[in-house]
């Protein structure tokens, strides 16, 4: 079986968020980046489950300079075969996706795992436009995924429970939780992943057809208002007159 | 040139989310001199009351495979409708069928797109909407390129207004690809509204000790209306269902009214509830993170203070 899983960087969850002066752009300064969660627990080591069950490979692949090589390396210690990098600074998701679907094409992947969204645009767009691309069936969110060899059962995540599919062929999902549980990569594992392959490809351009004008920062909240555990009814008073919510 | 909405109508029924979208189409089209027409996939009730929220016309696709949802189905058949009526601006919810379309439609309609708008569009300089980014710490302004644009709108961005009459409805059809997938079941909770649309939401966390608690949590959401939610660990612990986890990684929503109790507010519950217009917080912490983005809080054990409130909303409703 060979998969291909989709991995991004994003800026720690924790990180402080600042712009450059004239508010254009995002400013790194400061930021340390991570595997986007959704790519390295959930998709990467599912792909690596179902590689464990019924053996075949596991590529990595990030479109991105060559800073990102460290997240690849990572997904290389927590176990990936070969990694791909496609050397383009992407601005868009279009870009991104054109590009994996480029790379996939001909390389007769059975399926293409990519994270639920890259929480820091939190965009969910990119796993949709490779498998419309390559004219593949999707699967959003997808919180379960066995396969025996023919046919992929998957649950995916729909407003207020699942929804259960089968699928024979190739096709394209977004991992959400629940898919499996974060691995932590061992010694071995990031020694071993010093002689993986990364191989590294120019990139295509793509139109930009999305551009971010400005970024602002939300509203501050006016402060806490304190309420008396005993006085409940002045909460409620409040929610209704004030907040005006009820 | 027409604005071109999907309104879902999940098990034949039109939710509040298809009003928000339909009324979103009203006021863009308003703007930009077009006019609303709504997408109908499927079974569908009533597909003319679209209108009251200013959908001028609805292309009611009625084939019945469209009830089970399959990804290239849906954009096949949104694709065709869009061209059929020259859509330069098609917008569906954000939910799980909006997000599972938005980027195949983009690639398929050579559009531009933006995922989770929660603004209507500035059109004085171009095309531009916002939405949050970085998990709600900051807004970003994106302007739209492309000839057309795709959009999926946040739930509770922009409210319904009721401005028109029943719309005339023209059934359609269209030619969808060969499936080759199969819907083989569905489970969810009937009767709730779903967390990205709920207005009104109680939330609790681990200080609730076990899900044995949860009954004082479903009586102050029932007397509510209110949705319920829950922290991370406590959907990994499997006190509650996961699919009402809230935050970075679970459902990001924004209603109306978000009640938390026991939940420490750490930043990755925040990010996907900070947008919620008021908060509430109950924990008995007076140092609980969740103070800060709080609107009002109760510092004291939620095992008093949350049936407290359950009873003083109880006579509330009656003298309401
Ligand atoms: C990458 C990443 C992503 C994450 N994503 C999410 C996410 O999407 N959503 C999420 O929720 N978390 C997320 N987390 C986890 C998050 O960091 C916190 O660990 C989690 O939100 C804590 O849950 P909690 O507030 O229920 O529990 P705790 O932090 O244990 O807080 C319990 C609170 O209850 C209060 N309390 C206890 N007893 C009582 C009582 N009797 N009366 C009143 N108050 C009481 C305590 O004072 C405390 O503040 C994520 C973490 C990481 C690293
Ligand atoms: N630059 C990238 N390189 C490789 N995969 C990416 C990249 N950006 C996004 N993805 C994949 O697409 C998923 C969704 O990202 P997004 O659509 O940006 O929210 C991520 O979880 C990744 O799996």
């Amino acid at each position: 079986m060979k998969v291909l899983v989709c991995i991004t960087k994003t800026p720690e969850t924790t990180s402080k968020i600042a712009f450059t002066a004239d508010n254009t752009a995002f400013s790194t300064e400061g930021i340390s980046y991570i595997m986007n969660p959704y790519d390295e627990w959930y998709a990467l080591v599912r792909a690596l489950e179902l590689k464990e069950q019924h053996s075949g490979t596991v590529t990595a692949i990030n479109v991105g300079p060559a800073e990102n090589d460290v997240i690849i390396r990572k997904a290389l210690a927590i176990g990936a075969d070969d990694a791909v990098r496609i050397d383009t600074d992407p601005k868009s998701s279009k870009e991104v996706a054109v590009n994996i679907a480029a790379y996939a094409k001909d390389k007769g992947f059975d399926m293409i795992f990519c994270g639920k969204e890259s929480i820091d645009y939190s965009g969910a767009e990119v796993a949709g436009m490779v498998a419309a691309i390559l004219d593949l069936p999707y699967f959003s969110f997808v919180s379960k995924l066995d396969h025996d060899g023919q046919t992929a059962t998957v649950e995916r995540d729909i407003e207020g429970g699942v929804e259960v599919a089968t699928v024979s062929g190739g096709f394209v999902i977004s991992a959400s939780k629940g898919l499996a549980e974060q691995r932590i990569p061992n010694m071995r594992g990031i020694m071993m992943a010093k002689r993986k392959p990364l191989e590294v490809i120019a990139g295509q351009d793509v139109q930009e057809d999305v551009s971010t004008i400005s970024y602002s920062l939300p509203n501050e909240k006016q402060g806490v208002k304190m309420i008396d555990a005993e006085n409940m009814d002045e909460l409620v008073r409040l929610l209704h007159e004030e907040a005006k919510v009820i | 040139m027409s604005v071109l909405v999907l309104a879902e109508s999940p098990k034949g029924r039109f939710k509040k989310a298809a009003q928000e979208v339909v009324h979103y189409g009203y006021q863009v089209a308003q703007m930009t001199g077009s006019e609303c027409i709504a997408v109908v996939l499927g079974s569908a009730d009533n597909p003319e009351s679209l209108g009251i929220y200013g959908a001028t016309k609805v292309m009611h696709v009625s084939d019945s495979s469209l009830d089970v949802f399959d990804t290239q189905h849906y954009i096949a058949a949104v694709k065709q409708i869009a061209e059929q009526v020259g859509a330069t601006v098609i917008v569906v919810n954000h939910s799980a069928t909006g997000k599972s379309i938005l980027g195949g439609l983009a690639v398929k309609l050579n559009a531009g797109s933006v995922s989770g708008v929660n603004t209507l569009p500035v059109i004085t300089d171009g095309f531009r909407v916002k939405k949050n980014v970085f998990a709600g710490k900051a807004i970003a302004e994106i302007q739209v390129n492309s000839d057309i644009k795709v959009l999926s709108l946040m739930g509770n961005s922009v409210p319904p207004v009721e401005v028109g009459s029943a719309a005339p409805v023209e059934v359609q059809t269209v030619t969808l690809p060969k499936s080759k997938t199969v819907v083989t079941g569905q489970n969810t909770v009937d009767g709730i509204v779903p967390l990205p649309e709920a207005e009104l939401v109680v939330s609790a966390g681990r200080g609730m000790k076990g899900p044995e608690n949860w009954g004082i949590i479903e009586d102050l959401a029932n007397v509510l209306g209110a949705t319920t939610a829950c922290s991370r660990p406590v959907a990994d612990t499997g006190w509650r269902p996961h699919h009402e986890h809230v935050g970075q990684t679970g459902v990001a929503i924004r209603p109306n009214l978000y009640i938390a109790a026991g939940i420490s507010g750490a930043i990755q519950h925040l990010a996907g509830v900070n947008s919620s217009k008021t908060i509430v917080v109950i924990n008995k912490d007076p140092e609980a993170p969740f103070f800060k983005a709080a609107d009002y809080g109760v510092c004291a054990d939620l095992f008093d203070v949350v049936p407290a409130l359950t009873e003083s909303l109880k006579r509330f409703k009656e003298s309401n």
